[in-house]
């Protein structure tokens, strides 16, 4: 053997060997450099997490009664990127389910599609899930036909059948309730990322508006995890960790369902009968609140729309019925979200604001037809001449000529139009004493707060204002270019940046640019009522685990003190009172067993209706009884609705005589809502199953 | 006729006792691999059957009767002069072309993956030729190249030639199987056989030239067919074809990653439970060893492999026939290389092909073939040590 031979045999091994100590190297870098790394990626491939989602906490009125509770339900869900591996992107199988589930197909269609696919405006009743989430078309499939579907996946490729728990709002004595309770829905990509802080699951539903959303941490509980591993036919073939599904707690408002039923009915019934009489009315609310503690005892909205659409799936019409101007866009809370000039009603603040600025609550008043302020003359209402009277005769029979000589006294006295640095201001330091402008804070998502237009914001209305009036001529459009509207934006860009006499006259009897919500209003006439202060109003009297136990419980909240003595508010309640015996309200009231204070209001709204008629007055009525010792607050404002007294104080009459078991001129002791006077201070016991007492 | 007279002189006069000069250590080395091969076989295919409800034990008891039946094979080719193996390599060689013709023919070849690799026999058994065939080749072209005619120490081009026209036509066969995984072991063996018997390295360097060309024409020309491709181009890109040999190539290393340095243990992993590696007790039998023994037991098993190498170098550098040394050489390339190819994919460093783990792996003729390979080894050991 030749000495090559035996070189070459050590090349050999030398590389032989290298090329096993190159295996060894690489085997150290996959099993101990990465294996970390390559241990969460056999992971994923092994485990999946079947999430059970917990079963939802009911929503109860304060005697227990449910308002919204679960149902079980077959689901028939597709599985997106199952169907759009279909050669024609699971027309087919839609159209098949189309028919089979009788649901129209461009509804079918439009529920399969993600939002963000479709284009903006043509997204009503869109998934706003994900792509991975099983996407339901009903939650409540024939049992027989989800059979036939899963019995044929050759023929509904992606398409499967699962129990679901279902939503339910059971409107409990008739009571509606939408604005209030809000609706749940799939998780969006947002919820995912944990953008809120929380993490969730795909497979859970998540509140979508009102207490749902507001108290949604509390409803839902924990899902149940169970990590299975499978293997690669994904078959399971072991369990390994498994926590059980807890369920979510129960939410106690302070809402009474016969008293929210009886809102939401007046509503309705003085819509219809504003409507009779000419008026558009495009629109109502009404508020009913415990004026000790601010517990919301019914929060309504009209129009409205079935809370359980959306579990049911909401159709392409549906969806879009819900936002849409003509059907008087029922998915709006008006009660907190709808904003209107207060008028009359807020004559009690610039009651407190004269006793403020030093007029005598007991001397006379002249109310005549009309008073000149500046060069221009304001009218009374109806332009009557009343002679010289009580102010509190004025309030009832809501005089505005009083206000307006001394609100125009008070401006003068101010500086009028170059205004001291130290100016009294007595009338919006009274709004601001009663937070007009200021959200109530109210346990529900997407309050607005409203505006006092004060002389802040006047100034900030003016900057923003100020190129479109000064220049004017160019910038409005030929139908605003009137004699009269040119003249006021003249007026506007010369000192529109200030509090102008006509400013300041309209401010005392609630007209201009200040807007409050009825919500607002009742949180306002609440602290009048209670002897000045301001409470924070409140749904969720507490949050009660499935087994019993309390977990939260929701005091009231004091928000402040209205800048009124303790005689100034002994004259409004007098007042109020002598508005419902003598005044505008004593038709409205006319042989009502229970004492009830109030005030009317019917405040002018500028602007035109889609067809071009000018918009109709908002009718108010803003109320407390018994006016001996008030328990409750009543509100109720009609958009477009008329006279403050036929429609408002009417319906508002309607609700207390559900609240205080009144019928006719008597009180039907068999219909008393709350026997000891007031609503169930203790916590009901929560079922499913509890009925409403004394349920027609 | 005076073959056989020699014979049995030979067994007459220098009958050695069964065991006699036999390696100890490359022995127990291959003995363990076997162990630890069972019970690899055994983990990678009990939970599925079971949970198909087919016998767990059914790669089980085949692998071990495999086993038993290389033994003896083993025992055989240590025992018999190697000498009258040569004497019988003509007939090795010329069955193994006639099993590799048979193979591609239809009918008879069984198609597996893609390659016509098997011979299907009665009873559900399955021959592989190209396995038997490496054994042919090696005896073969070692036999041409160790006889001298001439007075050189070394093979003369003429001699070059027949030893490549030898390994060449089964090569062929192979690769009209297509089985590129058993033609790139067998070339490597053939260019090391050259290499140590001392022929010119012109030579050398010319097969190797040639084997670059090859196969890069190859995957040009399309001799390689559209899954060999896939195959390639899976390994430089391994996420490219996720369903396909990325697919498996990614599953692999995910499963030996997985195991870390201790490994999951033994019968326990997820990962080889649930099958998400196909062929896993076969091709990609390593990936068992990977998840369930960690680094630790899959550094055992290629300290295992370097024992047996070295072993078989030193038996390679002490033996004073020419013959002898390269067929030691023979079996040495064709160990270390199917070695490193069948771990190196596993382990993502070489392309994907259908080749065994040696002494490892789930199958009957690479289970054969290798223990004879272990023989030759031991034979040359036991009888011309320098």
């Amino acid at each position: 053997m030749n000495q090559r031979a035996r070189l070459s045999l050590l090349v050999v091994q030398i590389f032989i060997f290298s090329l096993l100590f190159g295996l060894m190297g690489r085997l150290f870098y996959l099993q101990v450099a990465a294996g970390p790394k390559y241990r969460d990626a056999a992971l994923s491939i092994q485990s999946r997490d079947v999430v059970t989602p917990a079963t939802r906490g009911l929503i109860v009125d304060s005697s227990g009664v449910p308002l919204a509770l679960n149902r079980v339900g077959v689901a028939i869900t597709v599985d997106r990127t199952k169907l759009d591996r279909q050669p024609d992107k699971g027309v087919t199988v839609l159209q098949s389910l189309s028919t089979l589930l009788k649901i129209e197909y461009r509804d079918v269609f439009q529920r399969t599609r993600l939002c963000g696919e479709l284009p903006k405006g043509q997204r009503a009743g869109c998934w706003t899930g994900s792509r991975f989430q099983p996407i339901p078309l009903t939650k409540e499939a024939d049992p027989e036909l989800a059979l036939r579907i899963v019995e044929r996946p050759d023929q509904y490729p992606g398409v499967s059948a699962t129990p679901v728990s279902i939503r339910n709002y059971p409107a409990n004595a008739g009571a509606n309730a939408a604005h209030l309770l809000g609706y749940i829905g799939p998780l969006t990509e947002e919820d995912l990322s944990g953008a809120n802080g929380r993490s969730y699951f795909r497979s859970e539903s998540i509140g979508k508006a009102g207490l749902e959303i507001q108290y949604d941490e509390y409803l839902r509980g924990s899902p149940g995890i169970k990590t299975v591993i499978v293997d690669r036919k994904e078959a399971v073939t072991s369990t390994t960790q498994n926590s059980k599904p807890i369920g979510g707690n129960h939410l106690v408002t302070s809402i009474d369902v016969r008293v929210q039923a009886a809102a939401e009915s007046a509503l309705a019934d003085a819509v219809r009968r504003a409507r009779s009489m000419g008026y558009p009315s495009d629109g109502a609310a009404a508020v009913v609140m415990d004026v000790r503690n601010g517990q919301i005892i019914a929060l309504a909205s009209h129009p409205t729309y079935d809370p359980n659409s959306y579990e049911r799936g909401l159709t392409v019409a549906e969806a879009k019925n819900l936002y849409s101007e003509k059907a008087g866009v029922p998915a709006l809370s008006r009660a907190l979200q709808g904003l209107f000039a207060p008028a009359s009603t807020f004559k009690a603040v610039s009651a407190v604001a004269a006793a403020n600025a030093g007029y005598d609550l007991n001397a006379t008043y002249d109310c005549p037809s009309q008073v000149e302020v500046g060069t221009r003359a304001f009218q009374n209402f109806e332009s009557k001449a009343l002679g010289r009277i009580s102010l509190k005769k004025g309030i009832a029979v809501s005089c505005d000529t009083i206000w307006y000589r001394i609100a125009f006294d008070e401006w003068l006295r101010d500086g009028g139009l170059k205004p001291k640095s130290n100016a009294n201001d007595y009338f919006f330091n009274a709004a601001k004493g009663f937070q007009v402008g200021v959200k109530t804070g109210i346990d529900l998502p997407s309050e607005s707060s409203g505006r006092l237009a004060d002389r802040e914001w006047r100034k900030s209305w003016y900057k923003q204002n100020k190129d479109f009036y000064c220049n004017y001529k160019d910038r409005a459009s030929k139908s605003q270019q009137t004699a009269f509207l040119v003249q006021l934006a003249y007026e506007n860009c010369l000192d529109g940046d200030k509090i102008r006499a006509g400013d300041a006259v309209n401010f005392s009897i609630g007209q201009g640019d200040t807007v409050i919500s009825p919500l607002k209003l009742a949180q306002m006439y609440a602290a009048i009522a209670n002897g000045g202060t301001i409470l924070k109003p409140t749904i969720a009297k507490a949050i009660v685990k499935t087994d019993g136990t309390i977990i939260k419980e929701f005091k009231p909240e004091k928000l402040g003190v209205i800048p009124a003595t303790k005689e100034t508010i002994k004259f409004l309640n007098s007042s109020l009172r002598e508005v419902v015996i003598s005044g505008t309200g004593a038709g409205a009231f006319n042989s009502f067993p229970i004492p009830i204070s109030g005030k009317t209001g019917t405040a002018q709204v500028f602007g035109r209706n889609p067809n071009g008629s000018a918009k109709a007055d908002t009718s108010w009525f803003a109320s407390y009884g018994p006016s001996n010792k008030p328990r409750f607050v009543v509100v109720m404002m009609v958009s477009q609705g008329g006279f403050g007294a036929s429609i408002s104080g009417v319906g508002t009459r309607k609700i207390y005589e559900t609240l205080l078991g009144v019928e006719g001129s008597k009180v039907n002791s068999a219909k008393i809502l709350f026997p000891s006077g007031i609503p169930p201070v203790g916590l009901p016991k929560i079922s499913p199953a509890t009925k409403v007492k004394g349920a027609k | 006729m005076s073959l056989m007279s020699q014979r049995i002189n030979y067994r007459k006069s220098h009958r050695p006792s069964a065991f006699a000069g036999f390696d100890p250590i490359l022995t127990i080395a291959v003995a363990m691999l076997l162990v630890i091969g069972t019970l690899l076989v055994y983990a990678a295919t009990r939970n599925w059957y079971a949970a198909n409800g087919l016998d767990p034990e059914y790669y089980l008891k085949r692998h071990v009767v495999n086993i038993l039946i290389g033994s003896l094979l083993a025992w055989g080719t240590t025992i018999i002069d190697y000498r009258l193996i040569r004497a019988y390599t003509p007939f090795l060689w010329i069955a193994g072309v006639i099993g590799l013709t048979l193979v591609l023919i239809p009918g008879i070849g069984d198609e597996v993956n893609g390659a016509k690799a098997w011979i299907g026999l009665p009873g559900g058994f399955q021959v592989q030729p190209a396995e038997l065939a490496k054994i042919s080749i090696i005896v073969g072209m070692s036999m041409i190249l160790s006889e001298r005619n001439h007075d050189s120490d070394s093979p003369s081009h003429r001699d070059v030639m027949q030893a490549l026209v030898i390994a060449a036509i089964p090569v062929l066969l192979i690769l009209a199987q297509p089985d590129m995984g058993t033609v790139f072991i067998i070339s490597i063996a053939v260019v090391t056989i050259i290499a140590v018997s001392g022929a010119p390295l012109r030579w050398v360097a010319g097969l190797l030239l040639v084997a670059v060309i090859g196969s890069f024409a190859a995957v040009q020309v399309g001799v390689i067919n559209d899954y060999q491709v896939k195959r390639l181009q899976a390994f430089v890109d391994p996420n490219a074809d996720l369903q396909g040999s990325g697919y498996q190539l990614r599953q692999a290393r995910i499963t030996v990653g997985s195991g870390g340095f201790l490994g999951t243990g033994l019968f326990n992993g997820p990962q080889t439970n649930g099958r998400f590696v196909p062929e896993q007790q076969t091709d990609f039998i390593f990936t068992v060893a990977g998840e369930q023994l960690g680094f630790l037991g899959c550094g055992f098993i290629i300290l295992l492999y370097l024992l047996i190498l070295m072993r078989a170098f030193g038996i390679a550098r002490r033996s004073s026939d020419p013959y002898g040394k390269l067929v030691c050489t023979g079996v040495i390339a064709w160990f270390a290389f199917q070695t490193f190819e069948n771990i190196g994919m596993t382990l993502g460093m070489m392309p994907m092909t259908g080749v065994p783990l040696p002494f490892l792996s789930y199958g009957g003729s690479s289970m054969f073939a290798n223990m004879i390979g272990f023989g030759l080894l031991q034979n040359v050991n036991a009888r011309h040590r320098g």
